[in-house]
């Protein structure tokens, strides 16, 4: 269980500091959580700042009854918390089964193991185990490799950050898929920002950040209802009355 | 052949040998031959004007290999050394060379070692060449290697050289002459800490008609160390050339990438390219998101780099 206690983030920015993330208090229980909301509104912040990319400017984090505010992201990952970046990362020399054996923790991970997360999220895994996570790789590729990463750790919380963003219309329906397997297999609880609609649909719970603040929290018929009949469309609207 | 503990694990670092290697090889060990075995199609001879060794390999020769490992243990021991290599036509081999220098001592140890490859029509040769100084003496370690490289037609050489560590002060030289479809790769992998120096000087003339030469270096630089590399590629007929120098830069190390292409011919086609940066922060962090330590990501980005 993740326990966010009135945390806040500022940043220094040309015209001094910026409060990007204003005094959010949540408690993540569920299988899958939903963070949506307008870009530039927080959500990858709050995702950085659960993993331990940043610390908060005040508040607390809790994550299964231990303090973590201060921990290091080692120390966090190593407690159980892990992040897919929305934009992957990539290394000169290391290879995809070099970095599935790291995610796994375990060094004697076989071949066959390795090759089993490949094969979840839609990648022949023959094809990809021994290639370098380098240029080569396009970003589709590269998403989904991150997301079999975060299955080869298989800690209690994962973040995904726009796992959607990248992958090509026709591995869409895959990625899904797979969302929806994992939802169903997961003994944990899966935080993940998006925009998309079919994401936001298997989520238990939904939230919505925007300039900081959560400003809507439940189910996704109460908050998935009210953004496609008031919010969402609200923009159109004042254009269409004026 | 006697080799001690200390000279042993130098000969497992540049060679990947735990034992006698299968088919031909001259073990050479503070100067002195301390092994050698020829076969029917590879001979070893000891020159007679100066120190080093003529190997000569048959035409036709198929899928055997040499090792000529160098070993120095004594501290303060300095040599120069010629090792010519005649690689008949057609023939395809493995060689694999090496240099490991202990130096328990204070005074210096030197090793230079002046290889000469004549490549014969269409034959095809992978060199391998390691470079690894240990010893906790106060006695510089410094290796000098010169490679010079001909090609005949239709011949290829593959040359990977790898200085890991230990090294205080290396100047390698290596120089190629490829005539016509003649082919050269290069793999060099280098990593200096402490105080140390190297220097990497590449020349390549693409003299035939459609030959070819490509260079990768990787370096890591670490500490106060210090890396100059030269790579210059002349497209003298119609060629292709690929150069590329890619540095990590670390700590207070200095790393200078000069690269210098010359087309000599309109139908030469010669790329470079040169990158010097720092381990990007990202890398580290999504280690570390996966449980390693700063220091443990940071091991892994570099081994992998120098792979």
């Amino acid at each position: 269980m993740l326990e966010l206690k009135n945390v806040s983030y500022s940043a220094a920015n040309e015209q001094g500091t910026k409060e990007i993330i204003n005094n959010i208090s949540l408690t993540l229980n569920e299988r899958f959580v939903a963070l949506t909301g307008p870009n530039g509104g927080g959500k990858s912040t709050l995702a950085k700042l659960i993993a331990g990319i940043y610390i908060p400017t005040s508040g607390q984090i809790i994550f299964d009854g231990t303090d973590i505010t201060n921990m290091t992201i080692t120390e966090r990952a190593n407690l159980g918390i892990s992040y897919a970046f929305q934009q992957p990362v990539r290394f000169k020399g290391l290879t995809v089964k070099d970095l599935i054996t790291l995610a796994s923790g375990n060094k004697k991970l076989s071949m066959s193991e390795a090759c089993a997360y490949l094969s979840e999220v839609g990648l022949c895994a023959h094809d990809y185990i021994d290639r370098e996570i380098n240029a080569s790789l396009s970003g589709g590729e590269l998403k989904r490799i991150e997301i079999a990463m975060t299955m080869a750790r298989g800690t209690s919380l994962t973040l995904f950050d726009e796992p959607e963003a990248g992958i090509d219309l026709w591995s869409f329906g895959n990625l899904i898929a797979v969302f929806e397997k994992m939802h169903h297999q997961t003994r944990g609880t899966m935080l993940i920002i998006s925009h998309q609609e079919r994401i936001l649909n298997i989520a238990d719970r939904v939230i919505v950040i925007a300039d900081g603040k959560i400003t809507k929290d439940g189910s996704k018929e109460e908050v998935l209802g009210d953004l496609l009949t008031n919010s969402t469309c609200s923009v159109l609207t004042d254009k269409l009355t004026k | 052949m006697s080799l001690d503990k200390i000279q042993q694990d130098l000969l497992e670092k540049v060679t990947d040998l735990h034992e006698i290697p299968a088919g031909a090889y001259n073990i050479r060990a503070n100067g002195t031959s301390a092994g050698r075995n020829t076969t029917a199609n590879i001979d070893i001879v000891t020159k007679e004007d100066k120190n080093g060794i003529d190997i000569i390999i048959k035409p036709n020769t198929k899928s055997e290999s040499v090792h000529i490992p160098v070993i120095l243990s004594q501290s303060g021991l300095k040599e120069t050394v010629y090792n010519d290599f005649f690689i008949g036509e057609n023939a395809v081999v493995t060689i694999i060379a090496g240099c490991g220098i202990h130096n328990g001592g204070s005074e210096k140890s030197e090793h230079s070692g002046i290889h000469s490859f004549h490549i014969g029509k269409n034959a095809k040769v992978k060199y391998i060449e390691k470079h690894y100084g240990s010893g906790d003496g106060n006695g510089e370690r410094v290796m000098n290697p010169q490679t010079v490289i001909e090609i005949e037609e239709g011949g290829r050489m593959e040359m990977e050289t790898a200085q890991i560590k230990g090294v205080d002060s290396t100047d390698r030289s290596t120089t190629a002459v490829l005539a016509d479809k003649a082919t050269l790769v290069i793999r060099e992998k280098l990593m200096t800490h402490g105080n140390q120096f190297a220097k990497t000087d590449f020349t390549v003339d693409l003299n035939g008609i459609d030959c070819g030469a490509d260079i990768v270096s990787r370096s890591v630089a670490k500490d106060n160390s210090n890396q100059i590399f030269y790579s210059c590629i002349n497209g003298n007929n119609k060629s292709s050339g690929h150069t590329e120098c890619d540095a990590i830069i670390m700590d207070s190390a200095s790393v200078s990438a000069i690269p210098k292409i010359t087309a000599n011919h309109t139908e030469a086609s010669l790329i470079h390219e040169a990158a010097i940066g720092k381990i990007a922060g990202e890398q580290l962090i999504k280690l570390m998101t996966l449980g390693l330590t700063e220091q443990e990501a940071e091991e892994q980005i570099i081994s992998g780099f120098l792979r």
